[in-house]
């Protein structure tokens, strides 16, 4: 089989090529903001200020990063294994109904310390849940993962406005919410830990769940690269005849990589369920399950680089709001600019850059080393 | 329900098909000849911005299709340089177009017209309005006749005609013509379209701005026919309710209006349900009937109701060299 583009050393693929898109996607989004009449440079400047200059604003933007980490490690679970998961919004608005149920229940009779890890199960296993049925029909149907994820998507929408209008909403409020938990449903600040540090966060939401983050990167990171069954989702995903041949139940695989994808989706619920506004709210993922599709995409699906692509966007989240607020013409939706701009140039539009920069890799390395005869190099 | 409650009725189900017939024929080309298109969304909400900001500017709503028109073709070529010409994923090519229109339109509506992302409200020039057939008064009491010519067919703008006479001229393009045989055989077959001299590149190409005149019409509809200006978010998902229209309808014309106006009539359905008990079953929740045209998808795509059939090559770029 021939390939359409030559091939590129890893470091090249994985590293210069997705800084090098996501640069044009900054560059192309620059001219939006001169065209409503405002300095890219300025606007740059004003939105790092937001999210680094000082305390409470790194505290938010952390705060994201944590979102975005998770629903990124999602997509890009999904995506090793040759699945498009785009329903990472309705697995992570269903996982907040998990974490509710635990801290609605036990909020007031356990502490936050055990509350945790069960509402980690609860979240997890309710985006698994939602995320069961689109693998399922894909595995055993045919059905496209895309397409039934959009759907369920709307329908975690339609589920959640009843629930949260209907039987959930407590006696006696209009609010679409249920109650504040108890004191055991809320998950401690991290402003004491950066205050040892020298910091104050001020009052910025910023939560243990993003240790949660962290860990699930490093799952993510052991799971498909040093197990069996990371093995074979890679196989799958990387040809899914060659994974029939040598006898991979495919059925068993793909529901398996959904259910840990929207488990991962799901547990991003903690973040703003149960770590900043102790209550589940009408559209409290707002958005953070699409944002992971442009944090995987850029990431290359590897923790390592989904790491620093969610902190960006966390930035961006963050800095965004600032900027929002310092120049009046920029509203936050500018964020989503940049993030379909990221996702069309470092996924949709990868192989538009890709033998411009192969040529000037070519053009810098052919001086240093001796030409290789085209047969020997393959 | 009364007579004047069932023309009601009716009347809103046809209103609120036209955006999702033009939609779903937009998607059907564009699929029909091997490119996915989840960006249906996408380009009719950048239409519908573009048509009522040059229908305001210009006061001329001709003027404001040609403007939708023209950036939901734009909005389709990049889709079209991403999945025909670098091969590129064309899920992610979708997604990202959505994400950029519904950015870009709030941005740019804040910032030219200053009123948090709508337009202004458009004059009785800008719009496309209600047209009376000829005769209409004439029969309005004809019994049956009566009903459905002056109170259905009657007093509909222009693009709700045009989006229904779509149906069979598409059907004609796509089963009569050698251009839509060659368009099927692309989406089935693009190997075979290339042995035969055929360029795949040229046919996808002309599918998908076939995909952006009709997405720019849908999104014209919604800001300067249905409503009196653009306001943020105005598509509200029917993109999405559009491509379970065209799985629906297994890709296929005369099903896709059938399918459409089942789900129009589903959205006007529900709008009167939420004060409406049903006899036997009672209050139904709204939500639910919001929720049934994504769940009668995902139950036809299990194969539950019928076979889902989509083009073989759809969502594969084209590779050349083989």
């Amino acid at each position: 089989m021939s390939r359409p583009y030559t091939k590129l050393p890893a470091w090249i693929d994985h590293g210069v090529l997705p800084l090098v898109n996501v640069v044009v996607a900054f560059l192309v989004a620059g001219l939006v903001v001169l065209a409503v009449g405002e300095s890219p440079v300025e606007a740059a400047r004003l939105m790092l200020r937001g999210a680094f200059g000082y305390g409470e604003g790194f505290g938010f933007t952390l705060y994201y990063t944590t979102n975005f980490i998770l629903t990124g490690l999602a997509v890009a679970v999904a995506f090793h294994g040759g699945l498009f998961n785009i329903g990472g919004e309705g697995q992570a608005y269903v996982g907040g109904l998990g974490v509710a149920l635990v801290a609605l229940n036990f909020g007031s009779i356990l502490p936050w310390w055990v509350n945790l890890p069960l509402a980690v199960v609860a979240a997890g296993a309710f985006g698994a849940a939602w995320a069961f049925l689109p693998g399922y029909l894909q595995a055993k149907r045919g059905s496209h993962v895309v397409i039934t994820t959009i759907m369920f998507n709307f329908i975690a929408s339609a589920l959640m406005v009843y629930l949260l209008v209907g039987p959930l909403r407590p006696l006696g409020t209009m609010q679409p919410e249920t109650r504040q938990f108890d004191p055991g449903g809320q998950l401690p600040k991290l402003g004491g830990l950066f205050e040892s540090l020298g910091m104050s966060l001020g009052g910025a939401p910023l939560n243990v769940t993003f240790f949660v983050a962290l860990l699930a990167a490093l799952f993510v990171w052991v799971l498909i690269w040093r197990t069996r069954l990371g093995y074979e989702i890679r196989t799958l995903g990387f040809s899914p005849a060659a994974a029939r041949y040598a006898g991979m139940k495919e059925t068993r695989l793909v529901v398996t990589i959904m259910l840990i994808s929207g488990a991962l989706a799901g547990i991003m619920a903690l973040n703003s369920v149960m770590g900043d506004q102790y209550r589940l709210q009408l559209n409290f993922p707002a958005g953070a399950g699409f944002v992971g599709i442009a944090v995987a995409l850029m990431g290359r699906g590897h923790p390592l680089g989904i790491l620093p692509a969610a902190l960006l966007f966390g930035v961006l989240y963050q800095g965004g709001a600032e900027l929002a607020f310092d120049m009046p013409t920029i509203s936050r939706d500018m964020i989503v600019i940049i993030q379909g701009l990221v996702i069309l140039f470092a996924g949709a539009l990868e192989n538009m850059l890709r033998p411009g920069v192969g040529r000037l890799y070519g053009f810098v390395r052919l001086p240093l080393t001796k030409p290789v005869p085209a047969e020997e190099a393959r | 329900m009364d007579m004047l409650g069932l023309l009601n009725l009716l009347d809103s189900t046809i209103r609120l098909s036209t955006p999702l017939l033009f939609a779903a024929l937009a998607g059907l080309y564009s699929e029909r000849s091997g490119v996915f298109d989840i960006g249906l969304e996408g380009k009719m909400l950048a239409a519908a911005f573009a048509s009522a900001a040059v229908a305001a500017l210009a006061d001329s709503a001709f003027a404001g299709l040609a403007a939708g028109v023209g950036v939901a073709i734009l909005f389709s070529l990049v889709h079209g340089l991403a999945s025909i010409t670098y091969r590129g994923n064309q899920i992610v090519s979708g997604v990202a177009l959505n994400f950029i229109a519904s950015g870009l339109t709030i941005i740019l509506g804040a910032a030219w017209f200053g009123q948090g992302g709508n337009t202004p409200t458009l004059s009785a020039n800008g719009r496309f309005l209600d047209i009376a057939l000829p005769g209409a008064d004439a029969v309005r009491d004809v019994p049956v006749l009566g009903f459905v010519y002056s109170g259905l067919l009657s007093g509909q703008n222009l693009l709700v005609y045009l989006a229904f006479l779509a149906v069979p001229f598409t059907w004609w393009v796509l089963y009569r013509t050698r251009f839509g045989l060659r368009l099927r055989a692309v989406g089935e077959n693009p190997g075979a379209v290339d042995t035969a001299g055929i360029s795949v590149t040229w046919l996808r190409y002309r599918a998908v701005i076939i995909c952006g005149v009709l997405t720019g019409m849908a999104g014209t509809y919604l800001s300067i026919a249905q409503s009196a200006g653009f306001a943020r978010e105005m598509t509200a998902g029917r993109g999405y309710i559009a491509l379970a229209a065209l799985i629906f309808a297994n890709w296929k014309p005369v099903p896709v209006m059938l399918a459409c106006l089942l789900f129009g009539f589903l959205d006007a359905a529900s709008i009167r349900l939420q004060t409406t008990a049903l006899p036997l079953i009672g209050q139904i929740p709204p939500q639910f009937v919001q929720a049934l045209p994504y769940i009668l998808t995902v139950i036809l795509l299990a194969g539950f109701v019928g076979k889902s059939s989509p083009p073989k090559a759809g969502g594969v770029p084209y590779v050349k060299e083989r």
